[in-house]
């Protein structure tokens, strides 16, 4: 069973380069999160808000959408409502040609790598134009981002200066830091002049006031959203929060989460359009709140958890297998453990359940998640969601997955294991069995070696399955192995006399042997 | 909690298989302190393989026997945290609003993760009579995170006064094994197991020592295939050794 997602895991295993500079920035990111929250009591107090405010925007979303479509109105914004992908696409190049724009200005975004905005705006002959640092070098480079918040890590600055000096008119020689963010800046500018029409993201929009919330480090969503006369901001409708005064917990929590930063450089709170007097800011403002599948996620009272997601990326730095694969792997827009509970839900398990499975359930995403969404429940939810039969859910592609061989795996799995007699046997036969054991498992797993055989060289001196004891006691030592094998031997014949089950009452335990603790054995051992 | 006179032990189907002389350790080591120790024969899996692979019915009726093999009121001690894990945290998950609720609950009361048995309840102060040894410690995430009884462990082995305990880097990721994770993307797994095993070896220790007898198979395996000659014992395996206990053949 070779899918696409295997093949892209191997591939990227091989990418030496890109793993070693995958796995320092992750080690950074790790550490400065860990210098960020020193406290771990108001770590965990802040999580605790993070989780309620989030929470709590999800549960009243509709209502909340409503308030902010009110206030955004009532602040000078357009807003407009896309169910799909498409359809806030659609919106967009409505928008962009109306105004006469022939490119755009994009501030970090990933709603919009999420809509496939850049792809749908080139086909139309409309530039999009990357104005992060990250996302420029990835645009450059023909490559989708490989990490939501730090979309190049994945390549380091020599490979960023080889770029630089094929793709970019003025760069430098050398492959100094300075020198190639100071080209990139160079560049930049040279395109904020003209394009008169710029698209953001957000962060966080507030429901009460109708507030656009952003944060940056390198000013350019400042000038994304400021200099051009149109400012397109999309954001997924899960963004909403309900008041301004719960900005300041998600904002530490956001910042410190994902890059260790007390504050970001810029943070842009947008509440309109330029007013009268005003020297800049856009003359239009318009809003695209975006579905693309969140209602429905929102209707599982347990995978809505997935929607209190604030983007900070932690779950991807802190994961051991996003850190040895980086994010495009995955081959979705939103990869590592975030990734693989959303976009199985966006676009359904048939397509994407297979993400789920790329996680050991280590509970490190869940450890460090500002909005504690529990995302090993998540994906084990969602295995479940793949290869049951009818859940009653509302999760796209349920039940996709489900093999008839893998079922009757299990299946029989569950017939030997729920029976202890039957178990019994099984852990006989595999004991007796294993020196046969073949060193490949067949299809069902593609592993050139068995658990059993990647175990130490010697197997285990003395072999299980057979080893069985009951009582223990301080009076009565065990001390061979071999008594105890004999002493299993010896009751397991028993056991054919003992007309009762060890649940039975002890009174209908025909005793062995004429002592009390005997007895007692018997009957909870049988 | 005060120190049980009885108590249940849950052997595991990974201890059964492959590791017997684990249980036996951690078995011998309880009776010597005194505790009755009782070993049901119902016992059979905790059934998360089932569980994390998404078989939630499967994983259930084998869960239902380990319901059935523990029925009194004693404290259950697992010599694996990712089991007890199970037992402890997903057994009431996965009965919510099933006529087993009631009991699933009562038993992930009892549950107690062998470490943190030894160490929170029995207090145990182990009498160490080995030689000098440095040893390389690994907690398993369900230590770590699911049951936070990963510093019993150290605890445990700060106590023995021969020994000397040492945390690889990363110390805090996962080795890989993750279950069926190993079978099922064996690529990432093997690539987590070594480097985890470089960060092991890089400690110059000459035994690696965990909880969890899955972390210590798949990181055996990758040491063992490494040639460097890094033994691994399961924790009740050592502390059985160090006292006096004869090394199970």
């Amino acid at each position: 069973m070779t899918t696409e997602l295997r093949v892209s895991i191997g591939a990227a295993l091989g990418r030496e380069r890109a793993r070693v500079n995958i796995r320092r920035a992750m080690d950074g990111l790790v550490a400065k999160r860990l210098k960020a929250f020193p406290d771990a009591e108001e770590l965990e107090q802040l999580r605790d808000q993070g989780r309620a405010i989030r929470g709590h925007a999800v549960a009243r979303l509709p209502e909340l959408l409503e308030e902010l479509e009110r206030n955004c109105i009532r602040n000078g914004m357009e807003v407009h409502w896309a169910e799909t992908s498409d359809e806030a696409n659609g919106i967009v190049l409505d928008i962009l040609r109306r105004s006469g724009a022939r490119a755009l200005l994009k501030g970090k975004s990933m709603v919009s790598e999420e809509m496939g905005l850049n792809a749908r705006l080139a086909a139309e002959g409309i530039e999009p134009v990357e104005t992060d640092l990250g996302e420029l070098i990835i645009q450059l480079a023909g490559e989708p981002p490989s990490h939501i918040i730090a979309p190049a890590v994945h390549k380091d600055r020599h490979e960023i200066a080889d770029l630089f000096r094929e793709r970019l008119p003025e760069a430098p020689a050398g492959e100094r830091i300075e020198d190639l963010t100071a080209a990139a800046r160079a560049y930049m500018r040279s395109r904020f002049q003209g394009i008169n029409a710029g698209l953001s993201g957000v962060n966080f929009a507030v429901a009460e006031t109708g507030t656009l919330c952003l944060v940056e480090n390198e000013g350019n969503g400042r000038m994304s959203t400021t200099a051009p006369d149109v400012h397109i901001a999309v954001m997924g409708i899960e963004k909403v929060i309900a008041r301004l005064d719960q900005l300041p917990p998600l904002l530490t929590l956001l910042t410190r989460s994902a890059t260790g930063q007390p504050i970001t450089t810029y943070v842009n709170l947008i509440s309109g359009p330029r007013r009268p007097g005003e020297k800049d800011g856009p003359r239009e403002l318009h809003l695209i709140l975006l579905d693309n599948g969140r209602s429905r996620i929102r209707q599982d009272p347990e995978l809505a958890a997935t929607l209190r997601c604030i983007r900070c990326g932690a779950c991807m730095n802190h994961c051991p297998v996003y850190t040895r694969l980086g994010g495009h792997a995955y081959g979705t827009v939103y990869p590592g453990p975030i990734g693989s509970i959303l976009e199985p839900q966006l676009q359904g398990l048939g397509l994407r359940g297979e993400m789920a499975e790329v996680s050991t359930l280590c509970g490190a995403c869940a450890e460090v998640c500002p909005v504690r969404i529990p995302i090993p429940a998540l994906l084990n939810r969602l295995r479940h969601e793949s290869v049951a039969g009818r859940t009653g859910s509302q999760v796209a592609g349920q039940g996709s997955r489900r093999t008839r061989a893998e079922a009757r795996l299990w299946a029989l799995w569950s017939w030997v294991c729920a029976n202890p007699s039957r178990y019994r046997s099984f852990t006989r036969l595999a004991t007796a069995l294993r020196a046969m054991q073949p060193a490949r498992l067949g299809p069902w797993t593609r592993h050139p070696r068995s658990p059993a055989n990647r175990t130490q060289g010697p197997p285990p001196a003395r072999s299980g399955g057979g080893v069985r004891y009951r009582v223990v006691s301080d009076a009565e030592p065990l001390t061979q192995g071999a008594d105890l094998r004999s002493d299993r031997r010896r009751h397991s014949r028993s056991r054919g006399q003992c007309p009762s089950p060890y649940r039975s009452r002890p009174s209908k335990a025909p005793p062995r042997r004429s002592s009390s603790r005997t007895r007692r054995r018997c009957r909870r051992a049988c | 909690m005060a120190k049980p006179t009885s108590v249940y032990f849950f052997g595991t189907c990974l201890i059964d298989l492959l590791y017997p002389q684990v249980g036996l350790s951690a078995m011998r080591l309880l009776a010597r302190e005194g505790i009755r120790v009782i070993f049901p024969q119902g016992q059979t899996c905790c059934g998360q393989p089932a569980y994390n692979s998404g078989y939630r019915e499967e994983a259930r009726r084998v869960a239902r026997a380990q319901l059935d093999a523990f029925p009194e009121a004693l404290p259950l001690v697992v010599p694996s945290a990712s089991c007890a894990g199970m037992l402890k945290v997903h057994y009431p998950a996965l009965f919510a609003g099933t006529p087993d609720a009631e009991r699933a609950e009562a038993l992930a009361a009892r549950v107690l993760e062998l470490t943190d048995f030894l160490v929170r309840v029995l207090d145990y102060r182990p009498n160490d009579l080995g030689p000098p040894l440095k040893v390389a410690v690994h907690n398993s995430c369900s230590a770590r995170r699911e049951l936070r009884v990963a510093p019993a462990t150290l605890e445990l082995l700060g106590r023995l006064d021969g020994v000397e305990a040492l945390e690889p880097d990363h110390a805090t990721e996962c080795c890989g094994f993750g279950g069926t994770f190993a079978l099922k993307q064996p690529e990432i797994s093997a690539a987590m197991a070594a480097d985890k095993a470089a960060s092991i070896a890089a400690t110059g220790a000459g035994v690696l020592v965990g909880q969890d007898c899955g972390c210590l198979m798949n990181l055996g395996g990758t040491l063992a295939r490494q040639g460097l000659g890094i033994a691994v014992k399961h924790i009740a395996e050592l502390l059985w050794e160090r006292t006096g206990g004869e090394a199970t053949p």
